[in-house]
């Protein structure tokens, strides 16, 4: 069969797949919206959090983003799942425990105050609409490659998909569809790894390929990269180029805003029990582990691969899959030097992104209007194609590029989801139920809530059709944010029983203030790196602001009055996983006691 | 056995918080020794030192971190479905 319709059959499949599930699955009451009824077993829940978690961004582009920064790139894969340490330990248990639907569910009782539950909810809003505008466009992005349609009726038929399984299924329909997704996106992650790894290493396990010898060579696959590396004057694969105190706080903000991001933390309401709250953490992460080790070995692969074979390469020789990467824009060349061959070199070869006239060099390659740079590079080649061409580099059958395909649309539409179900609780239930109009009843509340996710995906699909340009920068807002207001005022009215309304309110406002101002004024107002305060950039001031926030909370609680007895006796209760919250003095194990 | 039993409850609860929170700060020593310490703080001086095919410091930064994480998710699971246990604060089957 033709590749074309293999992409087609199997995305085809997997779509009739979530569908069906969605109808199986429909969500009868509030509780089966919210929370799908508080039932899900810690395995699904975990494979449902990892495909909520792992993004279009995960799936497609990181291992290309550590390909290009070596070493560095782990603060991603370290940011992106110590979180969950976290998680698992000092938020998931008790909030299970605390047992509502939304985090300003927390937020509000805890702090008994309805002013705080309105901050939570502007921010719940601001950093779920940040990370769905991306979602979408990488829907239509996967869309216009591999289904050769405009990319705009890939957003649209995207947003069809999510409204048929978010609207009607709420977070029972959405729980089961990731599970799906997991395994659709995981096979479609691990099969080119393995393919790509037995071809460089001959080891068939990527995680202990990265580490064999090249085949045929004494060299191992690092040492290989940095030779290769040298020899072209990049620097070494092993080495860091950023400061260690930017990694430093970069790392710390992506891990904190993890654990701080609410359509995460929302997952820990669904399970049955708390024991199944931290169950599920460590399955979440298990599952997200799988794709995260396999990542930075494929990255290193496709580098040494990318490098063999383009490098010093007469274009006329080049293999097919060049071409057809330069077609779709993901990779041009402009032959500075008119010797016919290709030399790659640290720094950008034109000025921005490639745009192509409708005309071909001497060599055949496609020409750039763009102005090229002084340097000696006349490579552009975009992250991406790190993962998305790799079946291609490999020599891989047609059903491998399919899955591909299949697996990058079950990333984006899991996690669109995953977010517009937690702004539609929003919504519904904060502002509406605990807010507005408390007195509807809850078939009015789930119709409300459906409204609500239907107007969210329709904003989120205008966001994909007409992306602002800022959707890259601003993700560092959401996990910044997330950061340095939820997670200390989450973490310190849980473990801090004096911890009162009004330092919470100060510690999330001024703690969103700063974070706020200091990643407008570098991303948006023309701040430049030396102005950076102890050289941390504006990915990684959330961990200033998290700090300042747990500053200005601890201050502010003590010069005023300490919360009541009530809220005093709601953290004794959460602390206690048992329903009625006692405790009895310890017993030997294996003893049994009846109360 | 006291004669005040609310008295009593309360006492075992803070006895049962007090060992949470140990084995918590334990775990999380670890949580930042590994990723922040080995992966970012002290990585140029393990990398001096080459673990299967790996510079150390390297392998901790893009794998060793993250299977660090999996194994104390699951130690805190373990020991503290034994310290509900123990305090008897786990939750009716």
């Amino acid at each position: 069969m033709a590749t074309q319709t293999l992409i087609f059959l199997f995305v085809g499949l997997s779509f009739a797949l979530y569908i069906g599930i969605a109808i199986w699955s429909r969500a009868g009451s509030t509780k089966d919206y919210y929370v799908a009824g508080g039932g899900v077993h810690p395995v699904a829940n975990g494979m449902a959090t990892a495909a909520d978690w792992m993004s279009a961004a995960s799936f497609i582009s990181m291992a290309g983003i550590i390909s290009f920064m070596g070493r560095d790139g782990a603060m991603y894969l370290m940011g992106w799942t110590g979180g969950y340490v976290l998680l698992a330990m000092c938020l998931a248990p008790y909030l299970r425990k605390f047992g509502q639907f939304t985090v300003p569910d927390f937020v509000a009782e805890r702090y008994y105050s309805q002013t705080a539950r309105v901050v939570a909810v502007i921010c719940v809003i601001f950093i779920s609409f940040t990370y769905v505008a991306g979602q979408m466009r990488g829907v239509g992005i996967v869309f216009s490659r591999y289904l050769e349609v405009d990319i705009n009726v890939g957003v649209m038929i995207g947003m069809g998909i999510v409204f048929v399984y978010a609207v009607l299924g709420g977070m029972k329909g959405i729980t089961y569809t990731q599970v799906a997704q997991y395994c659709v996106m995981i096979f479609a992650y691990l099969v080119p790894a393995i393919f790509i790894s037995m071809m460089i290493t001959g080891n068939p396990i990527p995680q202990l390929g990265f580490g064999s010898h090249v085949e045929g060579t004494s060299l191992s696959v690092l040492e290989k990269l940095n030779g290769l590396s040298q020899e072209l004057g990049f620097a070494q694969y092993t080495d860091g180029s950023k400061s260690t105190i930017d990694v430093f706080f970069i790392t710390m903000a992506l891990m904190v805003g993890t654990a701080g991001l609410p359509h995460v933390i929302v997952r820990f309401f669904t399970t049955p029990t708390v024991r199944d709250a931290r169950k599920s953490a460590g399955y979440a992460l298990l599952f997200i582990a799988v794709l995260y080790t396999t990542a930075p070995a494929v990255a290193s692969f496709a580098r040494i691969n990318l490098l063999q074979t383009v490098s010093e390469a007469e274009y006329e020789q080049l293999p097919e899959w060049f071409a057809n990467w330069e077609n779709s824009g993901l990779m041009a060349w402009v032959d500075k030097n008119d010797d016919g061959k290709i030399q790659y070199r640290p720094g950008a070869p034109i000025e921005g992104k490639p745009s192509f006239i409708d005309a071909r060099g001497d060599s055949g390659e496609r020409l750039l209007s763009n102005n090229q740079t002084g340097n000696a590079n006349e490579l552009y080649v975009d992250r991406d194609i790190m993962v998305l061409a790799n079946p291609e580099i490999a020599n891989l059958p047609g059903w491998v590029i399919a899955l591909v395909a299949a697996g990058g649309l079950a990333a984006a539409l899991s996690t669109a989801a995953g977010l517009l179900l937690v702004i539609s609780t929003s919504i519904s239930h904060d502002l509406l139920k605990r807010n507005l109009m408390p007195g509807i009843t809850d078939k009015q509340e789930l119709l409300a809530a459906r409204i609500a996710a239907a107007a969210a995906i329709g904003v989120a699909g205008l966001a994909g059709v007409y992306p602002p340009g800022f959707v890259a920068s601003v993700v560092a807002f959401a996990f910044g944010l997330a950061a340095s207001s939820f997670f200390p005022a989450i973490l310190l009215g849980i473990f801090y029983k004096r911890m009162n309304r009004e330092g919470a309110i100060a510690g999330m406002v001024t703690g969103l203030l700063f974070t706020a101002s200091y990643i407008i004024y570098f991303k948006f107002l023309g701040g430049t790196s030396e102005q950076w305060w102890f050289g941390v950039s504006p990915e990684g001031i959330g961990t200033l602001g998290m700090l300042i926030n747990f500053a200005v909370s601890l201050v502010v609680c003590h010069v005023t009055e300490a919360p009541p007895k009530a809220v005093q006796n709601l953290v004794d209760d959460i602390r206690i996983p048992r329903r009625d919250g006692k405790a009895s003095e310890p017993v030997e194990e294996g003893e049994t006691v009846r109360v | 056995m006291s004669a005040d039993p609310s008295r009593d409850n309360q006492s075992a609860a803070a006895a049962y918080w007090r060992e949470n929170i140990r084995i918590l700060l334990s775990l999380l020593v670890i949580w930042f020794a590994v990723s922040f310490g080995c992966g970012i703080l002290f990585v140029d001086q393990l990398d001096q030192i080459s673990f299967f095919g790996f510079p150390l410091g390297f392998w901790f930064a893009q794998q060793g971190s993250i299977y660090t994480f999996l194994v104390l998710i699951f130690v805190y699971i373990g020991l503290m479905n034994r310290l509900d246990r123990k305090y008897n604060v786990q939750e009716e089957e």
